[in-house]
């Protein structure tokens, strides 16, 4: 959400954290409220305090024992360091403010460094992210990956942390280690979990109408060609926030031009009218249009998943939070696979997976910040945090996927199995660019169909922002 | 003309002074800043001094290049006729039919004005809804499968249709205040010369209604131009619900895009002043005679 938004910046979260709100999470009010006021007493730790947290502490001590065994390197290479850390963050629900709480007991159980959490509500903290940062930034906050993060390197509001990341790179794959690197080489961005962007499909329904999952861009049509004849609508799709489309133009545009050619255009380095472009949109129109379900500008995903859920989809192209949208029971019936490859020499070794994670703001550099830094980079930490969201997975290569459930598991393969991560277009193009221009364009383009005026719209106003 | 003794004089400026400064500095200044701010370039980011001036740029951009200005500049214009031609008379005819205090008036007085007061986020779950495509109160009541919200020929009137929900009934309390005020002789004197209900009103309350009637129409102008929640809810603006406001939040913000958004606050602003000035520098002048 983005974003609204805002300004829908980031999208993704953005709607799908105003959308829990909408459905009575109710976290406005308590937004910018400072927590763990219990917490303020700082190092010297007073008794009581002490008493309050162990519980939540031991409680998921358990939990992380496995964890710990398996890497043992990170608990070993935090010493007791003391005194206190801000840290900013946007987790304003509920589910994953506790969870970041049992995250920060278990680093205090480690290091003694109390955390002084300020939470801010979701859309509050990415609409005035510049503000934030110019103004008096907690040490470290949560942000995103991509040209979300490079942006504030380049602008010289975060700070590199290319000593954390000398600690902890053997537990990250180069895809990760990439993310987290700004235009100038260094590190500045600790990966906390991700999720896929896939194809979901309920197994029953496969199995009951014995259907397979394709590998193949012709297998995938025949696929949904055989599900319309069966009463099926065979993508649910619903676009009324606009962005996700994004997913869908993302996931054509690596398997028709490559990785490689969605990097140069989110850029602006390829142009939006170029031939390559034109071609996403054409088989977008041609192929994917007519297995789509109808009138997506007045649906939101949610309402999309529940076709899926409901089995009148037989697929949808989601992020792995559509899962929120099952009932518990039905969990299990739910699985993905991959965007199937449209082009041979091009592969389907891509994957959309948007990482979360944190930075250090500009003078916010100290011991307290750096141990909290290496400690979030974390199997340990990640583990403790995934416990409130089985919809994501951790950051952290070494991290045990034992506690995971099928989805997860499957998740974490798709990603360590992928040649190269995006993060989402509006997360790997200008913030300026994606909200204001791509969503209206791209949700013309719904509508009429007519490839060369959006990508015409586009790139006349793509000039405007890149060049300003 | 009068003395002032220099403690009256204290008070006077003190008076005088601190609304001004006040006004000064927190409606004058942002709104002279927006205004220079739309010749620039600027992400938000650094001092004035990383500011690119870039003249009028920002405006031939807004008119010629973005795609959703004309129908936002449309769509705020279908909204101030619409309010103006619909819900305000109907708020008004309320208004009027509710003054006559019979049975059940003061439940339905506070019926009709419930929407003004229901939070953002509730109006929005509301409307949700009744016009959700697949799972909304009126397709399912009805069978019918008319996307409200996705077809940008239709959203615009659902979106209407739920600001005048909660439009009627702001208006209606402002006239009814008004009402409550009028003087009954008046009245009584049209019914004795045999006026008959709606001759009543036209030709002897509405006229007397003038400071009333000036506010309503200043706020049904404010309201069409401002217009912002529901539409930002719906879908934040986008696919046939672009609106000036909505356009500005989405460029400013996270986007960053301060120049951009300041040039379309500047357009909203003389989009909103031509019509507040020219009405009341009509009304006044009226007066004067």
């Amino acid at each position: 959400m983005t974003t609204p938004g805002t300004g829908t910046p980031d999208p993704t979260r953005f709607t799908r954290r105003d959308a829990l709100r909408l459905f009575g999470t109710g976290v406005l009010g308590v937004s910018a409220l400072p927590l763990l006021s219990a917490c303020t007493g700082a190092a010297s730790t007073p008794t009581s305090t002490a008493a309050g947290a162990s519980t939540t502490a031991s409680a998921m001590a358990s939990g992380s024992s496995s964890a710990a065994v398996t890497s043992g390197s990170v608990s070993s290479a935090i010493a007791q360091v003391g005194g206190t850390v801000s840290f900013g963050s946007n987790a304003s629900d509920d589910v994953p403010k506790k969870a970041y709480q049992q995250v920060f007991d278990a680093f205090k159980k480690a290091t003694g460094t109390t955390v002084n959490v300020n939470t801010v509500d979701h859309n509050s903290f990415q609409e005035n992210i510049s503000n934030y940062l110019q103004g008096s930034p907690d040490q470290a906050f949560t942000w995103f990956a991509g040209n979300r993060m490079q942006f504030f390197a380049e602008q010289d509001l975060v700070a590199a942390i290319d000593d954390v990341w000398a600690q902890v790179s053997a537990d990250y794959s180069d895809a990760f280690a990439q993310a987290s690197t700004g235009a100038d080489g260094k590190k500045y961005f600790i990966p906390f979990y991700n999720y896929p962007w896939a194809i979901f499909y309920r197994k029953s329904v496969f199995k009951d109408k014995g259907y397979t999952v394709p590998t193949t861009w012709d297998e995938f049509k025949t696929l949904g060609a055989k599900m319309k004849t069966d009463g099926l609508v065979p993508l649910a799709f619903g676009d009324k926030d606009g962005w996700p489309a994004m997913g869908t133009f993302d996931y054509l545009n690596m398997r028709i031009n490559g990785y490689q050619f969605h990097i140069d255009l989110m850029s602006h380095k390829s142009p939006w009218d170029d031939d390559k472009v034109k071609k996403v949109f054409q088989t977008w129109k041609d192929d994917l249009l007519p297995l789509s379900q109808e009138n997506a500008l007045g649906r939101t995903w949610q309402e999309a998943a529940q076709s899926l859920v409901k089995k009148e989809a037989g697929m949808y192209l989601l992020g792995m939070f559509v899962s929120q949208q099952f009932p518990t029971a039905d969990l299990d019936d739910l699985d993905f696979f991959a965007f199937p490859e449209i082009d041979k020499a091009i592969g389907a070794d891509a994957v959309e997976a948007p990482i979360d994670g944190f930075l250090v703001s500009k003078n916010g550099l100290n011991p307290q910040s750096t141990a909290l830094m290496s400690y979030l980079a974390s199997d340990e930490a990640q583990l403790i945090y995934l416990k409130s969201d089985p919809g994501v997975v951790a950051a952290n290569k070494t991290a045990s996927t034992d506690t995971y459930n099928a989805l997860q598991k499957k998740a974490a393969e798709l990603i360590s199995s992928a040649k190269s991560i995006s993060q989402f277009l509006d997360r790997d193009t200008r913030p300026d660019f994606a909200s204001p221009v791509v969503i209206p364009a791209l949700q013309q383009f719904l509508k009429d169909g007519d490839v060369d005026a959006v990508t015409k719209s586009l790139e006349s106003q793509a000039k405007t922002i890149f060049t300003s | 003309m009068r003395r002032y003794s220099t403690a009256d004089r204290l008070v006077l400026v003190l008076m005088i002074g601190i609304p001004i400064l006040i006004e000064a500095v927190l409606v004058w200044f942002p709104a002279v800043a927006s205004i220079g701010l739309s010749f620039g370039s600027w992400n938000g980011v650094g001092g004035v001094g990383a500011i690119k001036w870039i003249g009028g740029t920002n405006y031939s951009n807004v008119v010629n290049i973005d795609p959703n200005f004309w129908p936002a500049l449309r769509h705020n214009l279908i909204w101030l006729v619409f309010l103006a031609v619909v819900a305000t008379p109907l708020g008004i005819l309320l208004a009027v039919l509710l003054d006559r205090e019979f049975a059940g008036s003061r439940l339905l007085q506070s019926i009709f004005f419930m929407p003004v007061m229901f939070s953002l986020a509730l109006i929005g779950v509301v409307w949700q809804l009744v016009f959700s495509p697949d799972q909304g109160l009126i397709n399912g009541v009805f069978g019918s499968s008319v996307d409200w919200f996705g077809d940008p020929s239709i959203n615009i009137w659902a979106a209407l249709i739920a600001a005048s929900w909660k439009h009627i009934g702001y208006i209606m309390i402002l006239y009814l205040a008004g009402l409550k005020g009028f003087d009954p002789s008046l009245r009584e004197a049209a019914a004795l010369d045999g006026a008959t209900a709606s001759q009543t009103f036209f030709r002897v309350v509405f006229p007397a209604m003038r400071p009333i009637n000036v506010v309503v129409v200043v706020i049904t102008v404010i309201e069409a131009l401002r217009a912002f929640d529901i539409v930002w809810i719906i879908n934040k603006g986008t696919n046939g619900l672009q609106l000036l406001s909505t356009m500005i939040v989405t460029n400013s913000g996270a986007a960053g895009r301060v120049g951009y958004a300041s040039a379309l606050a500047v357009i909203l602003l003389v989009v909103a002043l031509v019509p507040i000035v020219g009405y009341l520098s009509q009304a006044f002048k009226e007066e004067k005679r």
